[in-house]
């Protein structure tokens, strides 16, 4: 029979009950950021959202076509989890800032996912007019959380804008490359006094798992999740893997060395 | 008359905004309004008269990452 002081804990349990990430004030369970962009059917929204926990969704807002079947989006989300309208489509702050406010008017909270993107081809973020709207916004009273290219001076301007967070991509959107910008994301972690959520370009579970055990406070994935073959297992599989790594951060994971270092004693049986 | 809606020049007989919507053969249901930049709550729609050279953009919310 084991002893009693066999079950007991490590001085330092991470407490995970508590560890809720805070954006603006507000409290979310989960640290994975979800989107609504390319789903296949919407109705696949709900269920992912419930099986990969995530608490926060982005949604867009776009001129209606006539032509068009008209959906609404808000239809497929359920209440519980917070809206994260974006601002795609903006090219300057004063676009942005536009859509922002028709968001907050339509009734979608106080959230805003400030993107400004005037570069079509690769499709990388303005930070000079991210930062203005995000001061703008901020000002107004949004809860903002700006998507920018990982940059040290521009993490520290959004912190002196009021942004709630920073969003470093981590590649570029849609591409799943992961995370290509990781020694720069890394030091905006170490400096940044905002959350950090990496935004853009997680491609797979490992790619979020090792943000989060960078140090990164959540991520935001929509296409691998949305272009998987099963969206809904898809977003299990990242609720886990955010999950794990920030576990793993909080665990305080040693670090990698250069030469090896024996996990058994090597002395002591055959030899001295 | 001519109104300009979502960004392109249009001809419209239509004298309040819900009377746009229908006419354009939109459902109301999900659509957000702004006339010259301000946005027109939906249950105000029937009252907001529109005139000639007036900007309008319908909006709605869609998917999106």
């Amino acid at each position: 029979m084991l002893e009693k002081d066999f079950f007991i804990k490590t001085e330092k349990q991470p407490d995970m009950e508590n560890d809720a990430l805070l954006l603006g004030g507000v409290k979310f369970s989960s640290r994975l950021l979800t989107g609504t962009g390319k789903f296949s059917s919407r109705k696949l929204i709900a269920p992912m959202l419930e099986k990969s926990g995530s608490k926060m969704i982005t949604i867009a807002l776009r001129r209606v076509d006539p032509d068009a079947e008209q959906e609404n989006i808000l239809n497929y989300i359920p209440g519980s989890v917070t809206l994260l309208p974006n601002t795609s489509g903006a090219r300057t702050a004063e676009e942005a800032v536009r859509i922002a406010r028709i968001a907050r008017e339509a009734g979608c909270g106080k959230f805003i996912k400030i993107e400004v993107i005037n570069d079509m081809h690769y499709l990388l973020p303005d930070n000079n007019e991210t930062v203005k709207a995000s001061e703008i916004l901020a000002k107004d009273g949004f809860i903002v959380l700006p998507y920018v290219m990982p940059d040290i001076m521009t993490a520290r301007q959004l912190y002196d804008a009021g942004a709630a967070a920073v969003m470093p991509l981590g590649s570029p959107i849609g591409t799943n490359r992961g995370l290509e910008m990781k020694p720069i994301i890394k030091i905006i972690i170490e400096k940044s006094k905002l959350p950090v959520i990496v935004d853009a370009g997680i491609g797979r579970p490992s790619h979020a798992a090792e943000a989060m055990e960078m140090g990164a406070d959540a991520v935001l994935v929509n296409t691998a999740i949305a272009t998987s073959k099963d969206p809904v297992l898809a977003g299990e599989a990242f609720g886990l893997a955010v999950k794990a790594g920030r576990m793993a951060y909080l665990a305080l994971m040693a670090e990698k060395k250069d030469y090896a270092a024996a996990s058994s004693p090597l002395t002591g049986f055959l030899r001295e | 008359m001519e109104i300009n809606l979502n960004g392109k020049k249009i001809q419209s007989r239509s004298k309040t905004i819900m009377e746009l919507v229908l006419e354009r053969d939109l459902n109301p249901g999900s659509l957000i309004a702004e006339l010259n930049y301000k946005i027109i709550k939906q249950e105000n729609w029937e009252k907001t008269a529109i005139k000639h050279g007036d900007n309008i953009e319908l909006l709605s919310f869609v998917q999106g990452g």
